[in-house]
């Protein structure tokens, strides 16, 4: 199964996108390197809407993502209430 | 009073990029400036496109226009990305507020049926002219030459996709999301008669090629008489018939196009200063795309407004061209 | 009535998808007359997926706060002159090589996707196009007001426009994109939105970046992750735009992975300057090249492939010498520049025996084997005053434009020529990666403006090497130019930090 992977600008925010995804994903690996945060997943990866709000306590568009995003790999579905990365293999 | 500190140690060792400094002399550059000028490649490149091999990949031929620097056509307000973005941010913070309002309020019920039914058949349908002109502006961004007028006909382009998303909300609204007026408003694009001419107009212009005079047909001459026509005289008639809520949707192409015009009428002075040839081309061009622009919208501007509603956008068009500098 | 809830997809199709229509008074085909000459079939453009929903207000107001964000930075950056902040003055020399190499790319990008964004007959994949091709306007634009500031206060960066178009080395990232955007929409797609965005960027500006951050330079960290941000959005056009091919005609299979096979090579050598950048030019290291070609080329390309076999789509051709070559081009490329210092727009150095020491621990099977005996030979030659300047012009390869400097994998002390004709002519190539692809497109590759050949033929100024670094390229010479040691830049540095 390959990783797929996300990379976030490390700042206040990512944190709290990032704990969202530790706690609905985890099995993640999340590595800190100078000004990023690179979060990597087996096969899949998601960030939920309600999860991150919960997490800011504010409201939270999936589209704000893009803010903080440095890079992903892996197909993306993008909805209203989700991100979520897959490989199809 | 202004009192300037120096640390001798920190001096700094030029003001500028060099090429700006042989445009503009030794001085601190703005931001536009070092955004804009002599960005583009100019020479030696490597190969033909595949697509179009009479030409170098940039070349100013791929216009009759002919100027001696490109860089005249500086834009008056200075958009480079940032600032354009930010603009166009606090223009849209408005819109939305507005669209918001409209919603919440339901000021639809405000609204008479003939008058929703007008919307849709005369506002709505502009989203595909709208589109038009996106493919237009974004023609002359890619072969265009020289940053200053390319960067501003990609923020044309763009602002024109912008537009005919709002025009499609505007659809959404009245159909309570269910995207039947759209479906209604591209039927009366498709085939009814007071469409065709502009239609028509639209597909032809898809298909010419010289990129400056695409910018006359679309961005002065089509452009000048639509946003007249429509978010000026039907807008006014709109006001006076209980229509003026409206108005708060069509808010954002009206800003819009008096920040456009302003650079549109600077890019169309500058080439005409340039020379007695370029005049004589841009006045031929003007004069074949009103003649066709004028015949193709008389019969919307006669059922959506009146008779003298034609001569009225004309005549809006003919004093810009004449401050330009054409045909006089 | 309640208006029902539109959700994004739906909400999207309907604002944007939409808008186009079947023509009646005009011909279509000569509205979008470049889509049939590859040789690509598409039977349905209503097929594809919108990689991203984002409309022009949504854009207009998360872009608008990523610039406010940048901005600011770069504000601050300039009045408190955080140029002073970085590690070490040489590290400037990669943020020369970027804004002389790279962010004109970003302007070609520019032009690129706006070529496509408007011949597309789809206008799904039309609008996609068009939005990167703001975003790579953008980045061009914060490259040079980040760099603006370092303009002020070191040497190389003042003539970088000039400079693209002519200097030899830069006629390597050059001559990529050019090649990229003569080529035909669908090629260009495969090569710049899929094999470059989607691969091969993610290695300049994430391990890059992460360095610049390491090593002070805060401009350059901001405009780079803030430009990533954007190509989140780009490579999942990339990936579209491949998935929609392959799935549309089964003959498009064959043609695509030639274009793979093309475009890996290409950008793979197109990042030698890269590794160079990453493995030397970085005084506070964050990762080796190699380390970093494992992560986002092997492992992430990897999965990527694996993705796309079921399109029977195979990973792209000379990837085990790819994988070879990770060990060597590094240190084959700064040893080149080191060489060439006084043909250079930037300054080049020895490492210092602390960061010989490192390449030593990150590359175990070739480093003190093949190059480092190099740099302990050059150190003893500068001890005695002799600091070694290549007197000849190197050949270069007539596809990639690199210097034949590249060995043979398997003979790291072999340099690796191949060569073949044409029309009765002969041309030189630095591996059958690039042979392969000019002979694919002889026609095209023969108009390649090498800048050695140009010198040879009068056609930069001299004959002298200095006047034509000087007149032709616009550099300064002796203050651009030549070893680190001893230069402005330095002086300058020294100056302003107070020691002698």
């Amino acid at each position: 199964m390959s990783k797929v992977y996300i990379a976030l600008q490390d700042n206040d925010e990512s944190r709290y996108i990032v704990e969202a995804i530790e706690e609905d994903n985890p099995e993640v690996t999340v590595i800190h390197m100078p000004a990023m945060i690179r979060i990597e997943n087996e096969g899949r990866l998601t960030v939920n809407r309600e999860t991150v709000e919960e997490k800011m306590g504010r409201d939270w568009d999936v589209q704000e993502l893009h803010v903080n995003l440095i890079t992903l790999g892996g197909n993306v579905e993008e909805d209203d209430d989700s991100l979520s990365l897959h490989w199809n293999e | 009073m202004s009192i300037e500190i120096k640390t001798a140690t920190l001096e700094p060792v030029r003001n500028t990029f060099a090429h700006i400094e042989r445009r503009f002399g030794d001085k601190p550059a703005t931001r536009y400036q070092e955004a804009t000028y002599d960005v583009q490649s100019e020479k030696y490149f490597h190969y033909r496109p595949l697509w179009q091999p009479e030409m170098e990949l940039n070349d100013p031929r791929r216009t009759a226009l002919v100027m001696e620097d490109w860089y005249a056509f500086k834009d008056p307000r200075q958009f480079y990305y940032g600032t354009y973005v930010q603009q166009r941010a606090k223009m849209q913070e408005v819109a939305e507020s507005n669209y918001a309002f409209f919603e919440k309020r339901d000021l639809k019920r405000l609204l008479s049926d003939d008058l929703q039914q007008k919307v849709i058949r005369y506002l709505v349908p502009l989203r595909h002219f709208e589109h038009t002109a996106n493919l237009n502006n974004m023609y002359g961004s890619s072969q265009g030459y020289g940053t200053a007028i390319t960067q501003a006909l990609l923020y044309d382009g763009m602002d024109r996709l912008g537009i005919a998303q709002y025009l499609s909300r505007i659809g959404l609204i009245l159909d309570g999301n269910s995207g039947d007026a759209l479906g209604e408003a591209k039927s009366y694009w498709m085939s009814e008669e007071i469409w065709q001419g502009v239609r028509a107009l639209c597909e032809e212009t898809t298909v010419t090629k010289d990129w400056f005079e695409l910018f006359i047909a679309q961005d002065v001459v089509m452009d000048a008489l639509v946003y007249d026509l429509v978010y000026n005289q039907f807008d006014a008639w709109l006001a006076d018939n209980g229509g003026q809520d409206i108005s708060m949707l069509t808010e954002f192409m009206q800003l819009w196009n008096k920040d456009n015009t302003r650079w549109v009428d600077a890019v169309l002075k500058a080439a005409v200063a340039e020379s007695a040839e370029n005049k004589a081309l841009l006045e031929g061009w003007v004069t074949t795309w009103k003649e066709k622009a004028v015949a193709a919208l008389k019969p919307l501007a006669e059922e959506m407004l009146d008779a003298e509603a034609m001569d009225k956008a004309v005549a809006a068009l003919d004093k810009r061209l004449t401050k330009a500098g054409l045909f006089k | 009535m309640a208006a029902k809830k539109l959700n994004i997809k739906d909400k999207y199709r309907l604002l944007t998808r939409d808008l186009d229509w079947e023509y009646s008074y005009a011909d279509r085909k000569e509205a979008f007359p470049y889509e049939d000459f590859e040789g690509i079939k598409i039977t349905d453009w209503s097929k594809w997926e919108d990689p991203f929903r984002l409309t022009m207000d949504t854009y207009w107001k998360y872009q608008a706060e990523k610039e406010k964000k940048l901005y600011a930075i770069f504000d601050a950056f300039a009045q408190n002159n955080a140029h002073m902040n970085v590690s070490d003055p040489r590290y400037v020399n990669a943020i020369k090589i970027f804004l002389t190499g790279v962010s004109p790319l970003e302007y070609q990008a520019y032009q690129g996707f706006a070529h496509t964004g408007r011949q597309f007959g789809g206008v799904g994949a039309r609008v996609a196009c068009q939005m990167q091709s703001l975003d790579e306007l953008r980045h061009v634009q914060t490259q040079i007001h980040a760099m603006s500031h370092f303009n002020k206060f070191f040497d190389g960066f003042q003539e970088y426009s000039h400079m693209h178009d002519r200097v030899w080395y830069l006629s390597v990232p050059k001559s990529f994109f050019n090649d990229a955007r003569t080529a035909g929409p669908f090629e260009f797609m495969i090569a710049i939105g899929f094999s470059f965005e989607y691969v091969l960027t993610n290695l300049l500006f994430v391990p890059f970046m992460s360095g610049a951050a390491h090593n002070g330079d805060m401009a350059t960290v901001t405009f780079g992750f803030s430009a990533q941000s954007d190509e989140a959005r780009h490579m999942t056009l990339g990936l579209e735009v491949i998935k929609f091919l392959l799935e549309q005609h089964e003959d498009n299979v064959e043609i695509v992975q030639k274009w793979i096979d093309k475009w890996f090579w290409r950008g793979s050598r197109l990042l030698t300057i890269v590794a160079m950048m990453m493995d030397y030019m970085l005084p506070n290291k964050v990762m080796s090249w190699k380390e970093a070609w494992e992560v986002y080329f092997e492992e992430a390309g990897g999965a990527l492939f694996k993705d796309l076999a079921r399109y029977g789509i195979r990973m792209p051709k000379y990837s085990e010498i790819i994988e070879k070559e990770k060990e060597h081009i590094s240190h084959q490329a700064w040893w080149t520049f080191y060489t060439h210092g006084h043909a250079a727009g930037f300054h080049t150095w020895i490492p210092t025996d602390e960061e010989l020491d490192w390449l030593s621990e990150k590359y175990p099977e070739t480093f003190d084997k093949y190059y480092r005996p190099r740099w302990e030979l050059a150190k003893e030659m500068e001890a005695k005053g002799e600091r070694f300047y290549t007197k000849g012009l190197p050949q270069l390869c007539t596809t990639c434009q690199i210097p034949m400097l590249f060995t043979e994998m398997d003979d790291p002390t072999q340099t690796s020529y191949r060569d073949t004709t044409y029309n009765g002519e002969r041309y030189h190539f630095c591996s059958d990666g690039c042979k392969d692809i000019f002979e694919d497109e002889p026609e095209k590759f023969v108009q390649s403006w090498l800048p050695v050949h140009q010198i040879f033929q009068g056609n930069c100024g001299g004959p002298d090497v200095g006047d034509i670094l000087s007149d032709f390229y616009h550099m300064n010479v002796g203050t651009d130019n030549m070893d680190m040691k001893g230069s402005p830049d330095e002086l300058r540095w020294k100056q302003w930090k107070g020691v002698a």
